[in-house]
């Protein structure tokens, strides 16, 4: 879930009543599940939001191209570091399939970059946790990957035509990332003591974080409940929380791996296991900018971006000079 | 002046004889960039024999007020769609 | 030196420079100017991977069974054969694509003299990787002329990257003993045969970029007979190996 804590632009849902003739007619379409398309009228707030969020989640896949990256020069074999770049390539393709979601609201790639690259918007949470062993890759193929998914997957019926289209694009390409990460935790988990070591470490590391990427509960939300009526939040917070949980449990006990939570216990009324919340004050300060690789991540990109700046001016002053000799020759 | 590289819609046509399709958008300084940027970003798992790229700014669309207009008189054409006609079961695959 | 000694040199030598460029390239994953490039430079780097597999695979087969994960992963620098060009850091953004071209440029002549080897695993790998390539060079050479023909800045660090990398050109057209028994094989071309249509080619993109060719032949060498590499290979080695030789006999 890469999209956390958006703010949700608003008062709240609206009655009908309450409703102008042009709102009633959106949600009435919303309501029937017909897309919105870009040229289509709809309410500035609607528009906000899904910048914010669109906007949220194409950062998180950029700079979650970070905390893996960090391994693709270490990777064991040639055929894990293969598939681990194919991954984090995967990734940036992710972001800019999002960001052109984005472009059609009307906010260009270069403006919303810079609005990460200053802080004024955010990324998911949990890309400002370091990877520290090779099994930490894994794990977050398996955990990360597997939570963003219960998000994403919803997400390709959002109301949003072209949020829509990249998130099918998304889903359809998603689907070998969380595999590769099972596999790769599986062959440590079954591996040496050391390896075993280093999957028990990395589930130690990521579950916690990983069950702060749906963000706190939101069921007593009035923002939430809007950006539900508008079709660009699906479930809420805390079912897809369990969801992941119930998926993750029996597959973290086949690897023979500990989930680092005592009270973690099957429910039989509820059917659904109960667990601990994480330690949500952690959650805000990582929010706040103070998580254990903030500063780290947003420099590496803020480099990235300034370091290329000649990159992107020279090759486009190449193509104005060659647009200008080809109409100067006709 | 705006140093943005333009934005590129990107049409590809696949292995199976259909036509272009639109796949995305991507950032390119000119068409030839754009072309290869596209076969980068939207061939990776070998989706595309052919590629078209037109600058996002030359593309005309129709309007939402149009829709009326444009739309509704094919959608009284229902027994253009194969679902219009009822085919009976003996007959096999149609 | 028996055939079989200098055909595994040779496959080293094939091998040995994809492995460390596509590592090279690959480093920029997550770093590069516009996430576009991220994702070419990423393309390129699998491609290099990929043919690294095929051309250390048959290298272990030569060499008493070792799988290409055990040459990439457990020589040290002197066993390794690439030329040095590949194994000088990536530099800025316009030395990487600087060092990528004229890569690009010897490897695409050279896989396409191979299609024809008289060994038909070689001819085999060569045909496959010749299509990649043939892609990277397009890309790298249209970079190449882009920036050098762009703004005064990026015309400035192409020609700095130029004039760097220049004298690691020359090793890739050196010829040796080993490379003699190739050619009386039938299995590879000399490499100094190359270089005339190398510098045609090249020659003909720099000026497209109004860039300016050194006229320095110098060449440092080292690299391809393993006699003395840069101080650089030991530390792209030690981060690349680090897990196989921490832990070994693992399997991952």
């Amino acid at each position: 879930m890469y999209a956390q804590m958006i703010k949700t632009a608003g008062t709240g849902v609206k009655s009908r009543e309450e409703m102008s003739e042009q709102e009633r007619a959106f949600q009435d379409k919303i309501d029937a599940d017909i897309k919105i398309e870009p040229k289509d009228w709809m309410p500035d707030d609607y528009r906000a939001t899904l910048i914010r969020q669109i906007g949220q989640h194409a950062h998180s896949e950029i700079v979650g191209q970070l905390p893996e990256g960090n391994w693709i020069t270490r990777a064991p074999t040639l055929e894990r570091k293969a598939i681990l770049l194919a991954k984090v390539q995967d990734e940036a393709g992710h972001g800019l399939y999002l960001y052109c979601a984005a472009e059609t609201l009307g906010v260009s790639r270069d403006e919303i970059t810079e609005m990460l690259l200053d802080g004024r918007m955010k990324y998911s949470s949990i890309f400002n946790y370091p990877t520290l062993n090779w099994a930490d890759i894994g794990a977050v193929g398996w955990l990360v990957d597997g939570a963003a998914i219960m998000n994403q997957v919803p997400l390709q019926r959002t109301s949003f035509g072209p949020y829509s289209r990249a998130m099918i694009r998304i889903c359809k390409e998603e689907s070998f990332h969380q595999r590769q990460g099972y596999d790769a935790i599986r062959k440590m988990a079954e591996g040496t003591p050391e390896q075993r070591k280093m999957a028990q470490d990395a589930m130690n590391r990521f579950w916690y974080p990983s069950l702060m990427m749906f963000g706190p509960s939101d069921k007593e939300s009035v923002h939430s409940a809007q950006s539900m009526a508008w079709k660009i939040k699906i479930n809420t917070n805390d079912e897809l929380r369990q969801k992941f949980v119930d998926q993750t449990v029996p597959q973290a006990e086949y690897l023979g791996l500990t989930i680092p939570d005592p009270d973690l216990k099957w429910n039989e009324e509820r059917g659904h296991y109960d667990f601990s919340e994480p330690d949500w004050s952690e959650f805000f300060d990582v929010i706040k900018g103070n998580g254990p690789c903030n500063v780290d991540r947003l420099a590496a990109r803020n480099k990235a971006w300034d370091d290329g700046k000649w990159v992107r001016d020279g090759l486009l002053a190449h193509a104005r000079k060659k647009r200008g000799a080809k109409v100067a020759a006709e | 002046m705006n140093n943005e590289w333009p934005l590129w819609e990107i049409f590809i046509r696949g292995q199976h004889g259909m036509s272009h399709r639109h796949v995305g958008s991507l950032h390119a300084p000119d068409a030839e960039m754009a072309i290869k940027n596209a076969r980068d970003v939207y061939t990776r798992r070998n989706e595309g024999v052919s590629i078209w790229v037109v600058e996002a700014n030359n593309i005309s669309a129709s309007s939402p007020s149009d829709k009326g207009p444009l739309y509704e008189p094919s959608e009284s054409k229902v027994y253009r769609h194969p679902t219009f006609f009822d085919i009976p079961g003996e007959v096999g695959a149609m | 030196m028996t055939r079989d000694e200098a055909f595994l040199q040779f496959l080293l030598r094939m091998g040995d420079n994809t492995l460390i460029l596509g590592h090279r390239v690959s480093e920029w994953c997550g770093h590069a100017p516009v996430l576009e490039e991220d994702i070419a430079l990423a393309n390129t780097a699998l491609d290099l991977i990929g043919q690294t597999q095929m051309w250390l695979s048959l290298a272990g087969e030569i060499d008493g069974g070792k799988s290409a994960d055990d040459l990439a992963f457990l020589r040290d620098a002197w066993d390794f054969r690439n030329v040095l060009l590949v194994e000088v850091p990536n530099g800025d953004f316009g030395r990487t694509l600087m060092r990528q071209f004229l890569f690009d440029a010897w490897h695409s002549i050279m896989l396409g003299r191979l299609m024809t080897s008289s060994d038909e695993r070689v001819a085999a790998i060569a045909a496959k990787a010749s299509k990649e390539v043939t892609y990277h060079l397009e890309r790298s050479s249209d970079t190449v002329v882009g920036l050098g023909d762009g703004t005064e800045e990026s015309h400035a660090r192409m020609q700095e990257a130029l004039d760097y990398l220049w004298p690691y050109v020359g090793e890739m057209f050196v010829s040796d003993d080993v490379d003699a028994e190739m050619v009386a094989a039938g299995i590879a071309s000399n490499p100094s045969d190359l270089r005339e249509e190398y510098d045609a080619l090249v020659g003909r993109v720099l000026a497209e970029a109004t860039l300016t060719t050194p006229e320095s032949r110098f060449a440092h060498k080292g690299g391809r007979d393993g006699r003395m590499h840069t101080e650089h290979l030991g530390h792209l080695l030690t981060q690349m190996q680090w897990l196989q030789r921490a832990y070994p006999g693992a399997t991952w």
